[in-house]
């Protein structure tokens, strides 16, 4: 038996398109094609297409994690669809729509559940990750009895998932070890207008950046007990924020050492918070109003890109020096930006030039150019072993 | 003489705005705005978002000039900013006919 099985691994050798060996994944991720539905499976290793998996529905705001076996992606689109897509084999694995309007999801810790963010109607819903049978639903209706929309939804240890309430300004902590019985603990009067939350890579702090508000509120998964408290309360002094052309997301929170970098919103301006403290250690002034604000693996520089109309604009920010050390202009509508695991290479998209655009992150050359159509998040596998992602 | 022609103008301004369609490139243009930029709040198919939905039956109770107001000068205590800037008022209107007839998705 043996035999003939080395038999047919060299047979598939030597038959390219017949068959193909076994591949790992942990150089894969995904470009999200958000006007046509479709994203691309991509391998950063030689920056190449894999393969194109088309009929994901609207993903004009889709976001994607990973199972831990790095193989699936899940892929959360506007339109409440939760679709499992097979890495390998470049195909949708299985799909669901589970709501009318869906904003973004997260998974377990231990990989086995799916839980997906709505706006309509508002609330949390959790999955098998395996089958995508539904598990729960957690309708989001605040302390003012309305139902909410739900924004910022993270994994956190201890099986737990948290996220906020946009409407109600609430944060909830939803322990899902039985997960067709979760246990909601809630947090009222977190802020105004929480418009995303992220954690810490520990999984320690969750926090949530405020529209309505000027500051953050932080919540400490270790001591719950001591509930949400607002930092860098009033950073903007009393001055009026600009009006904001696309909302900012804290979709990892940038770290370096014991600084974190995160959106003032409706200004020209990073907050960078003393995260042994939490207060404001510095404010940079940056080109634009900031959209994403992610730290390179090894928290060397932090990169932004930003809202209309200075969203041709990339800058890199020495976390050191806290200074500007390259503005890049990659092309019409930078939406997204993604480290390769390590951090030597980073993908941009650049939505209405339809490219995604690889850059050395060491000496900022241009190391490829990828047609991809109207591109916007992109997401590498290596997600999938992130706490928070 | 001059309060004639004062209120001549005044009642020129009072009239129905003239809906001068912008050129193709420029409704090209803003088609993509709507779709990209509003759609990220609003839905690449304006079925809503953090935003409302901005689709014919969605939009049914609102009077052209409330929708105009609202993507001319913003909705203060909401995310929606003012698009002034980015387009005239005349382009405003034709987006207002365009968004209450469904004609932005056909478009793309």
């Amino acid at each position: 038996m043996k035999r003939y099985l080395g038999v047919a691994v060299l047979l598939a050798a030597l038959l390219p398109g017949c068959a193909t060996l076994p591949r790992g994944s942990g150089d894969l991720g995904v470009v999200v094609e958000r006007a046509r539905g479709n994203v691309q499976v991509v391998e950063t290793t030689t920056r190449t297409r894999l393969a194109r998996v088309e009929g994901l529905g609207d993903l004009s705001h889709a976001s994607v994690v990973y199972a831990r076996d790095q193989r699936y992606a899940y892929v959360f689109g506007r339109d409440g669809g939760l679709t499992k897509v097979d890495l390998l084999r470049g195909a949708i694995a299985k799909r669901i729509v589970q709501a009318g309007n869906a904003i973004g999801g997260a998974i377990s810790q231990d990989g086995k559940i799916v839980a997906v963010s709505n706006y309509e109607p508002g609330g949390v819903r959790l999955f098998d990750a395996g089958t995508l049978e539904p598990l729960a639903e957690i309708p989001a209706v605040g302390a003012d009895g309305k139902r909410s929309k739900v924004v910022g939804l993270v994994d956190a240890p201890g099986h737990r998932f948290v996220f906020a309430l946009y409407d109600a300004g609430e944060i909830w902590m939803v322990d899902a070890r039985d997960p067709r019985q979760p246990a909601v603990q809630k947090f009222a009067n977190a802020g105004r207008q929480p418009y995303d939350g992220t954690v810490t890579s520990d999984g320690r702090f969750y926090i949530a950046g405020l529209f309505g508000e000027d500051g953050l509120a932080l919540l400490d998964l270790w001591q719950p007990g001591q509930g949400v408290r607002k930092v860098l309360a009033g950073y903007g002094r009393g001055t009026q924020p600009l009006p904001v052309y696309k909302m900012p997301h804290l979709d990892y929170i940038a770290a370096a050492g014991e600084q974190l970098f995160v959106p003032a919103v409706g200004r020209h301006e990073l907050l960078v918070i003393d995260a042994r403290t939490w207060t404001e250690r510095a404010r940079l002034s940056i080109a634009g109003q900031p959209v994403f604000v992610v730290a390179r693996p090894d928290g060397r520089h932090v990169w932004v890109n930003f809202a209309p109309p200075h969203n041709d604009t990339v800058q890199v920010i020495d976390t050191e020096t806290l200074k500007t050390v390259r503005t890049l202009k990659p092309g019409k509508a930078v939406l997204h930006m993604e480290f390769t695991p390590r951090g030597e290479q980073v993908w941009v998209s650049v939505r209405d030039d339809d490219v995604v655009r690889v850059y050395d992150t060491e000496t900022f050359a241009e190391l490829a150019a990828l047609p991809a159509d109207k591109p916007s998040g992109i997401f590498f596998s290596a997600r999938a072993h992130r706490i928070g992602q | 003489m001059l309060s004639l022609v004062l209120t001549g103008l005044a009642l020129v301004a009072a009239a129905e705005p003239m809906l001068t369609p912008p050129e193709p490139a420029r409704r090209a243009a803003l088609t993509h705005l709507v779709l990209h930029d509003c759609g990220s709040c609003h839905g690449l198919t304006l079925k809503g978002g953090l935003g409302p939905a901005l689709t014919p039956a969605a939009l049914a109770g609102k009077t052209a000039e409330e929708l105009r107001a609202t993507i001319l000068n913003g909705r203060p205590g909401t995310p929606m900013p003012p698009w002034r800037g980015f387009l005239t008022e005349a382009e405003a209107d034709w987006l207002v006919r365009a968004l209450q007839r469904g004609e932005l998705i056909a478009e793309k």
